[in-house]
């Protein structure tokens, strides 16, 4: 295999295995500051077992994010030497800010976060806690404006030509908010919102189904439902705003998305299907016409397909990227109906009476995963062959100093190492899970 | 080019940069030095203790690199994507042993089996040992310079270059010197016995230092002389290895005197010191070619745009107090002897 490919897997692998965990990071972040508010607001002891508890968990996903993340700042040097040039004035500013407002606050008062319970008073401990979540979240926007910036450039003049090019920065406000760096950065908080919140539901949901740790089961539940189901309701305008960009800014991504192929006609809207590259058909269920009506509210508009560009300046996996794009749209579905289903059987006081929807929630924790992982996939792909939006190609952006055995010497390494940091992961949350938030036999807790 | 206070973007960006791994060599030099003693400490509660002591801090310290690698990243992508695609073998192994050595500060005390916690032991003291050698193989390779071609293209070898015989006593000298930072760190969070231990091993550490630093300093001025042109240039500049001497001097006597926070403190200059050498040697170029002079990668030819040096100086000015206050309250919290309670590892 050629250096290029080696090169975009390794990424890919990285980077995929590494967003596992931030987003989870965030949406349990969100959850910890609402219990541990409640606790300095009631003074209830179930809040402070919920918090300390969820303060065990939200210490594995930081951990293994912070690890797997230093991986990642340094590959853009490592194996893509020439985009790091490139954007270096640029994506570096946004990477040096993220370094010193967002890391050193989560990390700074992580420590206190995670050992300082029995040191610091309490309201310093939720001012941590928040800290933390801050943190976390502003690391989350600087590194979405970097890469919403490689999907729509802003704020920039291209000086030199060939290996010498690079961008440089114009004007640093338009840069960061850039035309689509707030519709996904606000996509992709909610996101991680939801990957924390269905983490939350599903545990709880196990010990509700379980008979263990009912009542403050119970009170955790509803906090985590309340957030996931405002958050994946507001998801929905945050996506569709979000491909109303794409639909302007980035066509040939659009179109590989829908798998729409003519120059200039109406474009549909799948439901599922699948894209036959050779004969440029869809076969799947579809509304005629409705991507049209959702880009410009008519469903004879034209939309611009795949053919109006050169074949070079073509995504290449039009197929997989309608696959990664539609199963993110379908579990986004998935989530609001689940959500509001059960947001309904709350208000009917037979959520917790209701053992199959408990059921439910407990292994739901998989989809808002699938579904970050699958867009940020349909996102990067619909980018191709680009790696800079019309202006750097992928093709040209890697390192050509580094061989394809080094690669693979790395692969293999990372392979090896993040095998074991899966495994390590799955059994630590799954001791911490089935321990419990405290033990019932050693100190029976009352609630009274 | 734009100026402020005298100093031109550039060069200022280089002090920054300067600072910032300065910054990291001192604090997670005793996070790896304390990882370094490891396997040393005997009992588990012992190495229970010497974990604890870094695991409120250790994250905190590591936000030095990731701002450096940024800073660096943003203000010479030259020198970074140069550097970290020449030095691809050492960099991902560096990578991988600081994830390894993450997983194992997290989980070594998960559980009580006693092949768990070995092993935990074995690859969270092998990772610190590693990551310490490997910064200074590759701080030795910088000072010799690599092939840099046309495009600021390398065009070394790929596999096992990196491992040559300078650079492998620059990697010992490091290693030597975080283990000194390291001891001083325990001492200072530690009491009874391990304490007692730890004072035996700070004097086997700091002989670790004087043996590797002398060797070290003696084969660079037979071998590769040019490094300290400058310093004949420009004799001023040798106030600062006196200094680092003196620094380093002072170590062993505050030690001695239980004075562990002026030896941590002297230890940390000493380390500051160096890396000033380092940056007087090398400036303005930031990477040598050992094929042609004007291949050299340089703080002007590598770096952003005067623009983004401003816009980034800007974000340093503000980041920086709002950065300083967040340790100080970290480590304030966290001031005194390690004690295990149930948040802890």
């Amino acid at each position: 295999m050629n250096v290029e490919i080696l090169a975009r897997i390794q990424f890919a692998f990285t980077i995929a295995f590494h967003y596992i965990y931030p987003p989870l990071s965030i949406g349990i972040g969100l959850i910890m500051v609402i219990m541990e508010s409640l606790y300095l607001k009631t003074k209830k002891k179930e809040y402070e077992i919920l918090t300390r508890f969820w303060i065990k968990i939200f210490a594995i996903t930081f951990g293994i994010g912070v690890a797997t993340g230093i991986i990642m700042e340094f590959e853009f040097g490592t194996n893509w030497a020439v985009y790091s040039r490139y954007v270096g004035d640029i994506f570096g500013s946004a990477l040096a800010a993220e370094g010193l407002f967002a890391f050193g606050l989560e990390s700074a008062f992580l420590g206190v976060l995670l050992f300082g319970w029995h040191r610091v008073k309490p309201w310093v401990h939720l001012v941590s806690t928040i800290g933390v979540f801050f943190g976390s979240m502003f690391s989350a926007v600087w590194i979405v404006v970097a890469n919403s910036w490689q999907q729509t450039p802003a704020g920039y003049h291209i000086v030199g030509q060939g290996l010498q090019a690079r961008a440089e920065v114009t004007d640093f406000w338009a840069m960061v908010f850039n035309p689509s760096s707030m519709d996904r950065l606000v996509h992709t908080w909610q996101g991680a919102i939801l990957a924390g919140a269905f983490l939350v539901l599903s545990v709880h949901a196990y010990y509700l189904r379980k008979g263990r740790y009912v009542e403050i089961s119970k009170k955790a539940f509803k906090i985590a439902l309340t957030v996931a189901t405002i958050v994946s309701l507001t998801q929905l305008l945050s996506g569709h705003s979000s491909a109303d960009g794409v639909a302007v800014n980035q066509p040939a991504k659009l179109a590989a998305m829908e798998g729409h192929f003519e120059k200039s006609a109406p474009a549909d809207l799948y439901l599922f299907g699948t894209v036959d590259k050779e004969s440029q058909k869809v076969t799947g269920l579809g509304i005629p016409g409705g991507l049209s009506f959702l880009v410009h509210q008519d469903f004879n508009a034209p939309i611009r397909g795949l053919n109006s560009f050169p074949e070079k300046d073509r995504p290449g996996q039009i197929n997989a990227i309608f696959q990664f794009y539609h199963i993110m749209i379908a579990i986004g579905m998935g989530l609001i109906f689940l959500t509001l289903f059960a947001s309904y059987m709350w208000w009917k006081k037979k959520l917790f009476e209701t053992k199959w929807l408990l059921w439910v929630f407990s292994y739901a924790v998989i989809l808002p995963q699938i579904a970050n992982q699958v867009g940020w996939f349909a996102a990067e792909m619909g980018r191709q062959p680009w790696v800079v939006y019309g202006h750097l190609r992928t093709s040209d952006a890697f390192s050509q100093e580094v061989s394809a055995n080094q690669i693979v010497f790395s692969l293999v390494m990372f392979t090896i190492v993040y095998a074991l940091l899966l495994v390590l992961f799955l059994y630590m949350m799954n001791k911490k899970i089935k321990h419990g938030p405290y033990d019932e036999q050693l100190e029976p807790v009352s609630f009274q | 080019m734009q100026y402020f206070l005298g100093i031109d973007y550039p060069t200022l960006w280089y002090l920054v940069i300067g600072l910032l791994f300065s910054g990291y060599a001192i604090l997670e030099g005793f996070d790896f030095g304390a990882g370094a003693w490891h396997l040393f400490l005997r009992k588990d509660l012992s190495r229970r203790v010497a974990i604890n002591a870094i695991a409120p801090v250790w994250d905190a310290n590591q936000v030095w690199l990731v701002i450096g690698g940024g800073a660096l990243f943003a203000g010479f992508p030259v020198m970074y994507a140069t550097m970290l695609s020449a030095m691809y073998v050492p960099f991902m192994l560096f990578l991988m042993f600081n994830v390894l050595r993450a997983a194992a500060i997290k989980f070594r005390s998960a559980e009580e089996m006693l092949w768990w916690r070995k092993s935990w032991d074995y690859a969270y003291s092998i990772s610190s040992i590693m990551i310490a050698f490997l910064l200074g193989v590759v701080l030795g390779n910088i000072l010799q310079g690599f092939p840099i071609g046309e495009n600021y293209r390398y065009s070394g070898g790929v596999f096992f270059s990196f491992l040559n015989p300078y650079a492998i006593m620059v990697g010992f000298t490091t290693l030597a010197l975080f283990m000194t930072q390291g001891a001083i760190y325990l001492l200072l969070k530690t009491e009874g016995r391990l304490h007692t231990r730890l004072t035996f091993l700070l004097k086997k550490g700091m002989l670790f230092f004087i043996i590797a630093f002398a060797m070290t300093s003696m084969y660079t001025l037979i071998f590769i002389p040019e490094v300290t042109q400058t310093f004949r240039d420009n004799k001023i500049f040798f106030i600062a290895p006196v200094l680092s001497f003196l620094a380093v001097a002072n170590v062993p006597r505050l030690a001695s005197k239980r004075r562990y926070k002026l030896a941590l403190l002297f230890s940390s200059l000493t380390m500051a010191l160096l890396l000033a050498l380092v940056a007087i040697q090398l400036y303005p170029t930031l990477l040598i070619s050992t094929i042609d002079p004007k291949y050299n990668v340089t703080i002007y030819n590598a770096a952003s745009s005067q623009k983004s040096l401003g816009i980034m100086l800007t974000i340093v000015l503000i980041g920086t107090p709002l950065l300083a206050g967040y340790f100080y309250f970290l480590y304030k919290t966290f001031n005194g002897k390690v004690v295990l309670d149930d948040t802890s590892y």
